[in-house]
């Protein structure tokens, strides 16, 4: 009943052209954000933080900053993981070498770099498209982690090969190491979920959303009407690799604390992201919050149902997750490409109408 | 015919200006294929100029030359007087040609009016960073451009559908959203490559309204390449008639209809 454009007039360009044109999303998204960011952080306790909720925020901006590459650009990319270690590596080097500095601008740095590396393994788009892109994409995958393995100096020679992070402190209050209370762990994290999905919007709603999805949808047509196909795709490969960086760095520093290159960023966490942009759904930001909820809530809804409830084994829950999550995006791929976003949109759409069918 | 200026008057009373796009000498080469075979002519400002001839005639690659989209293997282009170098098709958009496909090239991902707001792309200059910030420089030139986005959206009476994904629209009104983002790119030159093919006789009657009410109101000068002779004959000023990547006539509609070449090429020769 609530749910309706009726009496919500437009009166301008601008309002037609803003994120929630509907005024009950618009109230609902403000709800939403006053709950995470004001009631949130007062409730939470160290299992749900490291179980769901912080690495739901950081999964949610590495498949934001993939769901621009692959749902708006339409490049095809296997090399998230990579990218995630670049993020995570280039914010371990700043922070050790430079601890008096914040965490916030070593974070973005961090993107920065990423952003960068992002750009040089774009290069090839230009040439190569679909599937082949994909092989390109996933040989930078195994080279920066073969690379980040092999060179001593970006572990600091330490004799594990890992990296740690070094206890830092935001605003006197202590955000990585075992100490880390988890609601400033957690906002930190929201923060900068915040920030990536209102730019990523702000993004992909005007000009450059539009470059982005010309190339994506017909690139030919898209030269003839003026997008130079060389900065469009690289300027994506740069904002995904951006907000991807700043996932891994996020991951490392926040979450893990201690990372082994090959485990923590290894090809399955670039195809985790990349699920979670297809269930979420190809081209919608929302969706890629949905798809990092969906696959972050999944294992430990199961493990819950599975071990706690009905007392099976946890190997047969494990294994029986990967049966699931491999179910759901074939039964994804063939009745809805356009993955949760999609039905969400379509939910939407009935509930304007409601009681009516159309 | 011509006059001082180099111009001349169509029968109906528009004054037509002077050269804005010249081919001198155009040959283009495929391997040991020659699809264009040293073709000459010129485009007038504010005229309807039409290329016709029979399938395979090079019509369609001539377009793409003066697109951007093929590098002529010999000849010239010249553009408002100036020698144009070999250049990307988005080059040449940003001189401000514009062009629409013979089967239809729109993003089908977007709605319709993200489509149009595509054709705006070569006048919208915000950077990257006021973009992600989008308050300021990025909103404003959004609204701008959203203005003359809207005109043309009333022009082509396309307003009900302005928010539907083009993917779900009907094959004419595909046509007349693909001329709706050429035509928000105000282009200088607007090439149509058959705008009424696989129209019926009313789309065809609608889609040449437009067509004339373009030229008219906007003073655009168009190129246009079309197998409807009724609806060629109608609309051009000039027609320009190629077979086999010749040139075989050139000139008002009424001297290329008696021209004999074309009455040949068109209804084929006696052999006896």
């Amino acid at each position: 009943m609530f749910y309706r454009e009726a009496g919500d007039f437009k009166t301008s360009y601008q309002q037609d052209s803003q994120t929630f044109p509907i005024r009950f999303d618009r109230y609902r998204y403000y709800v939403v954000l006053a709950v995470a960011f004001g009631v949130v952080p007062f409730l939470i306790n160290d299992y749900w933080a490291n179980a769901i909720l912080v690495p739901f925020l950081i999964y949610a901006i590495a498949a934001i900053g993939l769901n621009i590459l692959t749902g708006y650009c339409g490049q095809v990319s296997l090399g998230t993981g990579g990218f995630m270690a670049v993020g995570a590596y280039a914010c371990y080097k700043l922070m050790t070498a430079f601890p008096e500095v914040s965490m916030f601008i070593h974070v973005i740095l961090a993107g920065g770099i990423t952003a960068a590396v992002g750009v040089l393994f774009g290069l090839p788009s230009l040439r190569i498209k679909g599937f082949y892109l994909a092989v390109a994409t996933l040989a930078a995958q195994f080279f920066l982690v073969w690379l980040l393995n092999r060179v001593p100096w970006f572990y600091n020679y330490s004799a594990s090969g890992q990296i740690s992070a070094p206890e830092r402190e935001v605003f006197g209050i202590m955000i990585t190491g075992a100490n880390a209370p988890s609601w400033a762990v957690y906002l930190f994290c929201l923060i900068f979920l915040s920030l990536a999905g209102i730019l990523a919007r702000n993004l992909t709603r005007g000009t450059m959303g539009r470059r982005w999805m010309a190339i994506r949808d017909m690139d030919i047509a898209a030269e003839i009407i003026g997008v130079n196909p060389l900065t469009a795709k690289l300027t994506a490969f740069a904002v995904s690799s951006f907000f991807v960086g700043i996932s891994g760095a996020l991951f490392f520093s926040v979450y893990l604390g201690a990372v082994e290159v090959g485990e923590a960023f290894g090809i399955q966490k670039s195809f985790l992201v990349l699920f979670m942009v297809i269930i979420g759904g190809l081209g919608s930001i929302f969706g890629a919050f949905a798809g990092a909820a969906f696959l972050v809530v999944l294992p430990v809804a199961l493990k819950l149902v599975g071990v706690d409830v009905l007392g099976w084994a946890t190997d047969i829950v494990a294994h029986l997750q990967l049966v699931i999550v491999g179910g759901l995006i074939i039964t994804f791929l063939v009745l809805e490409p356009h993955g949760l976003a999609q039905l969400w949109r379509v939910a939407k759409e009935k509930l304007r109408l409601w009681p009516f069918p159309y | 015919m011509l006059d001082q200026a180099g111009g001349y008057t169509t029968v109906d009373g528009r004054k037509i200006g002077g050269v804005v796009m010249e081919m001198k000498n155009i040959t283009l080469r495929f391997g040991g294929v020659v699809a264009i075979k040293d073709i000459s002519f010129d485009i007038r400002e504010g005229e309807i100029r039409a290329i016709i001839g029979p399938n395979g005639a090079g019509k369609s690659s001539m377009l793409n030359v003066i697109s951007g989209f093929y590098v002529p293997s010999e000849g010239e282009v010249w553009f408002h007087g100036e020698k144009r170098p070999p250049m990307r098709p988005f080059e040449v958009a940003r001189q401000g040609i514009a062009r629409t496909f013979q089967n239809i090239a729109l993003f089908e991902g977007m709605s319709v009016l993200d489509n149009v707001m595509t054709g705006r792309l070569t006048h919208m200059k915000t950077g990257l960073f006021s973009q992600a910030l989008w308050k300021g420089p990025a909103e404003k030139e959004e609204t701008e451009n959203r203005e003359v986005a809207e005109k043309i959206i009333d022009f082509l009476e396309i307003q009900h559908i302005r928010k539907t994904p083009v993917s779900r629209l009907p094959y004419g009104l595909k046509k007349r959203v693909e001329l709706a983002r050429a035509l928000a790119a105000q282009p200088k030159l607007l090439l149509l490559d058959e705008p009424m093919a696989g129209m019926n006789v009313e789309e065809k009657e609608d889609m040449s309204r437009f067509i004339l009410d373009v030229n008219d109101e906007f003073g655009t000068t168009i190129a246009l390449i079309e197998h409807d002779m009724g609806v060629v004959m109608d609309l051009s000023d000039r027609v320009v008639v190629m077979d086999y990547g010749k040139k075989i006539g050139d000139g008002p509609p009424d001297e290329v209809r008696n021209n004999q070449d074309v009455i040949d090429a068109y209804l084929g020769v006696a052999h006896d």
